[in-house]
Order: C-alpha cells, then sequence, then structure tokens
C-alpha cells in the first residue's frame, strides 16, 4: 500500500494489474479506471477511426513545413502555374494565385487546430468555473449567470459571432474571440446541471460535515466530476466550431487572404469552381474529414465518459 | 375451485434468456407448471425471475431477451406457434397483465378513458357511444365512485389507488380469462393497498378467471391465492399449497417465513435470509 | 353527468388553467429579460466599434465646431445609461437607424430582405419535420439495421458538412455539371423586374395571383437552397427523434400497450410518437432557428436577397447600424420562436398545462 512495489504482486501482467478488482492504491484504481475506459474506447471502430483523423490533424499541423512541398503563400509563378490541374508536382493542383492547394491544405490544419486549441483553452475553464459555482451557490448568482447564458444560448452562434466579428473588424484573432464569447454558456450549462445533481448527494454532505470548504468542494470533488460531460460536449462542439470558423472564412470576415484558412479557400475559389473545381472540393473535403474525425472521437468519448446521455 | 379437465394454461421447461455483453443472464430457468382457473402465486425476491415469467407468457420478453419453451399452451392454443396477428389477438382479449405502478404503466398524454376505449376497441366492433359505456361500466366495477370525472382525467392527474384501478379496469374491460398481476400493489400506499386488493379478488371471483399474482410478499400471497410458487434465481425452487405453508419443505421458503417480523412472538434479532449457492444450481 | 362531479372537473381544469397562464407568462418574462440583454449586446457593440461615430456622419473635413455639434446631437456626451435608454427606446419605436450603404431605413431595409430568408427557412425546416421525424420513428423502430445506419451517416454528415461548401458543391452538379436547375438567385432575370411580390414570398404571390410561369421558376430556384437546409435540418430532426423514440419504446406504458394487443403501428405512432412529440417542439423550435442561421450562408452561395446576405454585406462595408438591425431581428424572431415553441409545448403537454 506504501510504496507502489508493494502494489505489485507479480509484474509478469500490467494488464492484470491495472484490471484486478481489489486495487491496493488509489493511484492504481485511477489507472485501472483509465485503461477500462480504453479498452471500451478501443473496442468502437468508429471511435478509433476519429481519434486517427484527429491524431492526423495534429501530425500535419506540427509537421506542416515538412510536410508541405511548397511555400502556402508564396506563387510558383503568376505566368506558369496558375490554376494547374492535379499532377505529379502538385497533387491538388495549384489555385488562382498559383499557390500550390496541397500545401495550402497541410498548412490550413495549423490555423483549424490553432482555433480549437485556443477557443478550448478560453472556454472550458470559464464554462466550468461559471457553471459549477452558479449551481453550488445558487441564489442570485445562479440566477444572474442563467439570465447572461440565456441570451446567449438564445442565438444563432454565426450571427453573434458575426456581430462581434463586425464590431472588431475581420480576422481570424477576432473570429476566434467571437466564437469564445458565444461558446462558453454551453459548457456553463452542462456544468451546471451537474452540479445540482451532485450537490445533494450525501457524500458531499458528508465532506462538508468534516469541515472541507467550499472552495475545496467545488475544485475537489464536484469540478472533477462534472468534467467528463463538459469534455465530451466541448469534443463534439469542436466540429461545430471548425464549420463555424470556416464559415466566418467563407464569408470574409475570418481568417483574411492569402491566409490558408480551408474556408477563406473555398471563398477564394468559388468563383473558379465550374472549371477548376480541385481546389474548393480539396478545401471543402479537408473541412468535412476533420469536422468528422471530431463528431466521431466525440461520441466515442460520451459513450465511455458519459454512458447516461449516450444511451439516447 | 377446482381444475378444469383442459387446464387454462401449460407451461412446460420455459426459459427466458438475455444475451448481454457481459456475458448470458438466465432470468428464468426450467419453468414448468399448469393453471387452470384458479389462483396462482408466484413469490420471489427481486431478480429472481418471477416478472419476467409474466412477460413471456404473453410474449413480451423485452430484446435483447429470448424466450424458450418445450410447452406453451393456452386453452389449447399453441403459444410458441402461433402466428403474431393470433398472438395479439390472445393478448388484451384473453389474457390480460396489470403492471406494477401506474404511474408508469399508464400512457401519460392519454386520458384514462381514452386508454380504457382503446383497449376495449382493438377487440371488439363497437361505436365510440358503446366503448364510452363499457369504460364508464368497468370504472365503475373498479369502484370508482365518480367515472364520469375520471374518465376525461389524465393519469397524473389522479393518485396511484386510483391509477391502478383504472388499469385493472383498462385490463378487463375485455373479459379476459386470464389475469396476470405483477406485484399490482407494490408501489401503493399500505392504506390503497388492501382496497386495490379487495376489488381485484371480488373482479377475479366474479368473472371466474385464472390468475397468476407475481409479487415479493409471501404472506399477501399466501392469503389470495391456492398455490404459490416459490422462485429463486429464475428457478422454481417449491410448489406449495397456500394453506400449506406453515409446513413448506425447503429451507428457502421456510427462511422467507421466518425472517418476517411478527406481533405474536418477539425473536430479536430477527433472522436474516440465508442462501445456498447451491439452490441455484 | 352529476353536477358535483362536473364542477370539480371544471374546477380543477380552472386551477390547470391558471397554472398554464402563470407559466406562459413567467416564459415571456423570462423573454423580455433576455431581449433586453440582446440590446445590451448590440449597444455594447456599437459603443465599441472602432470606427468614430460621429466622423462616419460628418465626414474627415468637418470641422471640430461641426464635430462636437454632432457629437453633442448624437447625445455621446450623456451618460451610458441615458445613451442605452435613448438606445432602446428608439428600437422600441421601429427606429434602427439609417443604413449608410443603401440609404435607406434600416428597418424598411429589413422589411424588404426578411420574407426572403423566412421563405428559405419555413421550406426548409417543412423538409426537415416531413423527411426526419418518419426517418428517425424508423431507425429508433429497427434499431441497428441499414434504416438506423443510414440515418446515423445522414446526421453525421448534417453535423459534419459545412452547409455553404455543400451548396456550392449542389450548385456546381446541378446548375454548372448537369444544368438540371437554374443558378443563383429567387427568379430568372426575366420575371425579376416583371413580377412584382406584394408580400416578398415569391411563392406565395406567385401562387395567389395565378401566375404559374413566375411559380414554377421560383420553385426550381428555391429547390436546391431550400432541400439543403431541409438536409440538415432532417439530419438534426431524425437523431433527436430516434433517441426520443428509444426512450419512449422502453418505457412501461408501451408494454401495457402491447398487452392490450394494440398493432405494433398503433403503438410506434399513436403511443409512443404523440409522447415524443413533448420534447419534439422544442427541436424543431431549435431546429428552425439554425436554420435561420443556416440561411446566413445557404444565401451568400445561392445569391438570395435575403436577411443573411443583408448581415453578411453589411458588415462587409462596416454599416453597423443596419448588420446590428439584422442581428437584432435575427435574435427576436429567434425569441419568438422559442416563446412560441415554449407555449405549443404546454397546451401539447396535459402534465404541463
Amino acid at each position: 500500500m506504501s510504496t507502489p512495489s508493494a502494489s505489485l504482486p507479480s509484474p509478469v501482467s500490467w494488464r492484470e494489474w491495472l484490471l484486478t478488482s481489489e486495487p491496493q492504491s488509489r493511484r492504481q484504481a485511477r489507472l485501472g479506471r483509465y485503461y477500462r475506459g480504453w479498452l471500451a474506447f478501443s473496442r468502437n471502430p468508429s471511435a478509433m477511426f476519429g481519434l486517427a483523423i484527429v491524431l492526423m490533424l495534429v501530425l500535419c499541423a506540427v509537421f506542416a513545413p515538412w510536410i508541405a512541398p511548397y511555400d502556402p503563400e508564396r506563387t510558383l509563378g503568376l505566368q506558369t502555374a496558375r490554376l494547374l490541374p492535379p499532377s505529379a508536382q502538385n497533387w491538388l493542383g495549384t489555385d488562382i494565385q498559383g499557390f500550390d492547394v496541397f500545401s495550402r491544405l497541410i498548412n490550413g490544419s495549423r490555423f483549424t487546430l490553432m482555433a480549437i486549441f485556443i477557443v478550448a483553452i478560453i472556454t472550458t475553464p470559464i464554462g466550468l468555473l461559471i457553471g459549477t459555482f452558479s449551481g453550488y451557490y445558487g441564489g442570485i448568482v445562479d440566477a444572474v449567470f442563467m439570465r447572461i447564458t440565456d441570451v446567449f444560448l438564445a442565438f444563432p452562434r454565426l450571427v453573434l459571432a458575426m456581430a462581434l466579428v463586425g464590431a472588431r473588424g475581420p480576422g481570424l484573432e477576432n473570429a476566434i474571440f467571437a466564437i469564445s464569447v458565444t461558446a462558453w454558456p454551453a459548457y456553463a450549462r452542462i456544468a451546471r446541471a451537474e452540479t445540482l445533481t451532485i450537490r445533494n448527494n450525501d457524500y458531499i454532505a458528508a465532506i462538508r460535515l468534516q469541515g472541507a470548504s467550499s472552495l475545496r468542494i467545488i475544485f475537489g470533488h464536484i469540478i472533477p466530476l462534472c468534467l467528463s460531460s463538459v469534455i465530451v460536449r466541448v469534443t463534439l462542439d469542436m466540429a461545430g466550431i471548425i464549420i463555424v470558423v470556416a464559415g466566418l472564412g467563407f464569408l470574409g470576415i475570418g481568417a483574411q487572404p492569402p491566409t490558408p484558412e480551408w474556408g477563406t479557400m473555398v471563398s477564394a475559389a468559388k468563383d473558379q469552381m465550374r472549371d477548376y473545381p480541385w481546389i474548393i472540393t480539396s478545401a471543402g473535403l479537408a473541412i468535412c474529414v476533420v469536422s468528422l474525425g471530431f463528431n466521431l472521437l466525440g461520441d466515442g468519448l460520451r459513450d465511455v465518459l458519459d454512458p447516461k446521455s449516450a444511451r439516447n | 375451485m377446482t381444475d378444469t379437465p383442459r387446464p387454462l394454461l401449460e407451461v412446460e421447461n420455459m426459459n427466458v434468456c438475455f444475451r448481454m455483453q457481459s456475458g448470458d443472464v438466465e432470468a428464468v430457468r426450467n419453468m414448468s407448471f399448469t393453471l387452470g382457473r384458479e389462483r396462482l402465486g408466484i413469490v420471489g425476491e427481486s431478480g429472481s425471475g418471477k416478472s419476467q415469467t409474466g412477460r413471456a407468457i404473453l410474449g413480451l420478453t423485452p430484446p435483447p431477451g429470448t424466450m424458450t419453451a418445450d410447452r406453451l399452451v393456452f386453452d389449447g392454443i399453441d403459444l410458441l406457434r402461433a402466428s403474431r396477428r393470433k398472438l395479439r389477438d390472445i393478448r388484451g382479449k384473453r389474457i390480460a397483465m396489470v403492471m406494477q405502478d401506474p404511474k408508469y404503466s399508464l400512457n401519460p398524454i392519454m386520458t384514462i378513458g381514452a386508454q380504457i376505449v382503446e383497449a376495449y376497441q382493438a377487440h371488439n366492433r363497437a361505436g365510440a357511444k358503446e366503448s364510452r359505456d363499457h369504460a364508464l361500466a368497468m370504472l365503475e366495477a373498479v369502484r370508482i365512485h365518480d367515472p364520469q370525472r375520471v374518465y376525461d382525467l389524465y393519469p397524473h392527474e389522479v393518485s396511484g389507488g386510483m391509477g391502478q384501478r383504472a388499469m385493472i379496469a383498462m385490463m378487463l374491460v375485455t373479459n379476459p380469462d386470464l389475469l396476470i398481476a405483477d406485484e399490482p400493489t407494490s408501489a401503493l400506499d399500505v392504506t390503497v393497498q388492501a382496497e386495490v386488493l379487495r376489488i381485484l379478488d371480488e373482479l377475479v371471483s366474479e368473472r371466474g378467471m385464472g390468475l397468476i399474482f407475481i409479487s415479493h410478499d409471501l404472506p399477501l400471497v399466501s392469503s389470495f391465492c391456492n398455490r404459490v410458487l416459490v422462485m429463486y434465481a429464475g428457478k422454481v425452487l417449491e410448489e406449495v399449497d397456500a394453506c400449506n405453508l406453515d409446513n413448506a419443505k425447503h429451507p428457502y421458503t421456510r427462511g422467507l417465513y421466518r425472517c418476517l417480523p411478527s406481533l405474536k412472538c418477539d425473536v430479536k434479532p430477527l433472522p436474516v435470509l440465508q442462501r445456498d449457492p447451491q439452490w441455484a444450481a | 353527468m352529476s353536477d358535483s362531479s362536473s364542477y370539480t372537473t371544471a374546477g380543477m381544469r380552472w386551477l390547470a388553467f391558471r397554472r398554464l397562464v402563470t407559466a406562459i407568462v413567467k416564459t415571456a418574462a423570462v423573454a423580455v429579460i433576455t431581449l433586453f440583454g440582446l440590446t445590451v449586446f448590440t449597444f455594447s457593440i456599437a459603443r465599441y466599434v472602432p470606427t468614430d461615430p460621429v466622423l462616419a456622419v460628418v465626414g474627415d473635413k468637418a470641422s471640430q465646431a461641426t464635430y462636437d455639434r454632432v457629437y453633442k446631437e448624437m447625445g455621446l456626451d450623456k451618460p451610458m445609461y441615458v445613451q442605452f435608454a435613448t438606445y432602446a427606446s428608439r428600437l422600441a419605436t421601429g427606429d434602427f437607424g439609417k443604413s449608410r450603404f443603401t440609404q435607406n431605413q434600416v428597418f424598411d431595409d429589413l422589411k424588404r430582405v426578411f420574407p426572403a430568408t423566412f421563405e428559405l427557412a419555413t421550406i426548409g425546416t417543412l423538409i426537415g419535420v416531413l423527411l426526419g421525424i418518419p426517418l428517425g420513428v424508423l431507425a429508433a423502430v429497427r434499431r441497428g439495421t441499414w434504416v438506423d445506419q443510414l440515418s446515423r451517416v445522414i446526421g453525421l454528415i448534417g453535423y459534419s458538412v459545412p452547409i455553404f461548401w455543400l451548396g456550392l458543391m449542389g450548385l456546381l452538379i446541378f446548375y454548372a455539371y448537369l444544368d438540371w436547375l437554374p443558378g443563383p438567385g429567387r427568379l430568372d432575370i426575366a420575371y425579376q423586374y416583371t413580377f412584382e411580390s406584394e408580400t416578398g414570398l415569391v411563392l406565395f404571390d406567385a401562387a395567389r395571383t395565378g401566375q404559374w410561369d413566375v411559380f414554377f421558376d421560383a420553385c426550381r430556384h428555391i429547390l436546391l437552397p431550400a432541400a439543403l437546409l431541409g438536409y440538415f435540418s432532417m439530419a438534426y430532426i431524425s437523431r433527436m427523434t430516434r433517441s426520443f423514440m428509444l426512450n419512449e419504446l422502453s418505457q412501461e406504458y408501451i408494454t401495457t400497450a402491447r398487452v392490450k394487443g394494440l398493432s405494433e403501428a398503433r403503438i410506434i405512432w399513436r403511443h409512443a410518437l404523440r409522447n415524443a412529440f413533448v420534447p419534439l417542439i422544442t427541436v424543431v423550435a431549435l431546429s428552425y432557428g439554425s436554420l435561420l442561421e443556416g440561411s446566413v450562408l445557404t444565401e451568400m452561395v445561392f445569391a438570395w436577397p435575403g436577411l443573411g446576405q443583408y448581415l453578411t454585406s453589411s458588415l462587409m462595408n462596416t454599416d453597423m447600424d443596419a448588420a446590428l438591425g439584422a442581428t437584432l431581428l435575427v435574435g427576436i424572431v429567434f425569441l419568438f420562436i422559442n416563446l412560441l415553441s415554449d407555449v405549443l409545448y404546454r397546451v401539447y403537454d396535459p402534465r404541463t398545462r
């Protein structure tokens, strides 16, 4: 119990150690739970497919300069290399500026990943904190926060984001900011609902009787329990965020050309789509594949982390 | 009540099995019994398979469960080989079932009257007026004093006892030959349990129905039924005459009986039910 | 019917009716608060704009004196809450300001463009409801079969494919390559100047006045964008229907219905689906709202002269009064739909009456 080695009766099988029904330490129990979750997750082929897509996106984004054969923002020749069809040199052809489409797609993964990463980093903690605090304390705090989330949830996210971007001017940073502003209320709602069910449990009362402070209860017990359902929601939301980022780019108020953001690429190529359909097709497919990946991953995570809502 | 020459229901070697990811669960195993126009009680703890027995007879084993049997004959009709249409005709018309909690077993967005009328019209060609009269008469038969009013109420607007009486009315409006009552009073307040049971008792006697009474309450079953099947882990451990329960042979039955508190003699501490893994084998 | 019984029933119903009214009043109060929040939102955006609102009126070359005068006239020297009160009371009278781009009152502009969006989103929702609910029901009833898989794939595509891209691909295939459908726009150019739509709802007006050639042309134009919006609506509605139906089908009252010997069709459509309708009302409302959102992008793809296109072009021209007016209108419509669904669902479900 005191040392990890003591809890390893036979180092023969990690699997057995992880799956034991009588864990010797908290750490073993926790690792065992993760392992069981992973086993359930990995048995789900579509979830694994989603995970593979997301991993590929991450790899593309990290190694973009090495994967992409050309500079995504330097023309291969305005006279000679515009709107070339796919070939051995340019796998997905070139666009109207003579940029290599494949290189732009690969580099575009960076913007997509950055957008969802920043949105998730900003909104998840805000949503969690506001949701758990208003759920735990209730009363006037709760009423005020929930009315605010009502305002945000009552209106279409894209339109709110458009208005915000309109105020701050077009650009990817402003688009990300606008999406963050519109994304947190949903997480706050989920965290609050979870908190309300957890709050009245006997074990929370027991901790309180032991003299734990409210902050300790919230951070030590409630937030960890809310985390899984919020994570599931955030993952599923990633797909929506990708689509909104692309939509803002398409409308011309997101990332600005020549940034190789996928929605912006679709927008720039739509006038030539009849004769040069490869640009718009490949950029669009990239958006589809990545958001499909997040959807599948989110579904799979929900089955493992949030079986209650998965049944529906 | 004596057995009619042709038994109402014959069950031979019935099994209900649920295929789960974690392995098969055998809810009912090798169940056999014969029933005339009499009252048969099935007792057991929760999870002993008593409710699944009732559902299996009606062919309503919920998926992923499956029911198999060597013989399942109702009034000369082989239920195992009957077409789905035939089975549907038997359900409701000739075999009915009262379920545990009227809060869940009644459709929340249909009025009580409409639900009874629906049951009647499913098996009788009848106009709106005639069906309504039948439903009202039936509501009166379950001692609802104000059938006109209750007819138009929604399930959430009535109490549990009233809801269960409406449920009984709905199940008996077609005058079935066999009624399965699956814990009909367990979800009700103690004060109305007796009343609902009395109504059930009268109607079953009046109409000469066969009754399968499923419950976890051994004394209640023994006072209500002619014979009792004691189930444990999906198997019938013992079949006893209700009047002979005190002389039950099986240790489980005796155990069930003994751990009930009694007003006459004060046993302290109250014995805990001892289970032998061999019984489940 | 005895007097006493009818009296008590009436009494109960009256109480229930009062509860219903209270609930609706409460919902309306929340809606008013939400509307207030939205107004605060647009007001702060208007204040937040990097462009100087005074310069926008007087121009770069105005003298300092003119600038100060206009600054005062616009009330910018007053405290924030006074400015907000002025803003809100102007909105209440339908004064959304003037569009710098079209030189019209924003209110008149909105009145002109809104019907086009309304027509598109409504037909889209109709398609979504009429196809999505049966698909969802079948997917739930035949769980695990090919119908279920199909509904899952339709749902996944609906959640993963950007609507603007699918629209472009649709145009590429059905207009550019196959030439089965007309290109962008609401009507052919030939009709655009000869046909006067009174209500702004082209299909409705054309049918009303019996101009069937216009009607069919409008049908051909709306087919692709409406089908597109309908697809996304169907994807959402069918997934939700499936999950609600699975929930209802596992309820005890379904077993009761089976015990009664009812047909499967009756059990599914009369018992389970009618109960599933309760949460579905909210879902259809949400879906209608998200189609308003989807129509912003769809209108850009199909050059549909509606609210979304107006909003986007206003933003591109930093025409803030117009953009915020359009945002506000979307918000109000959204709010109205939510309110409507709340009332509908309370009236439909006897437990909330």
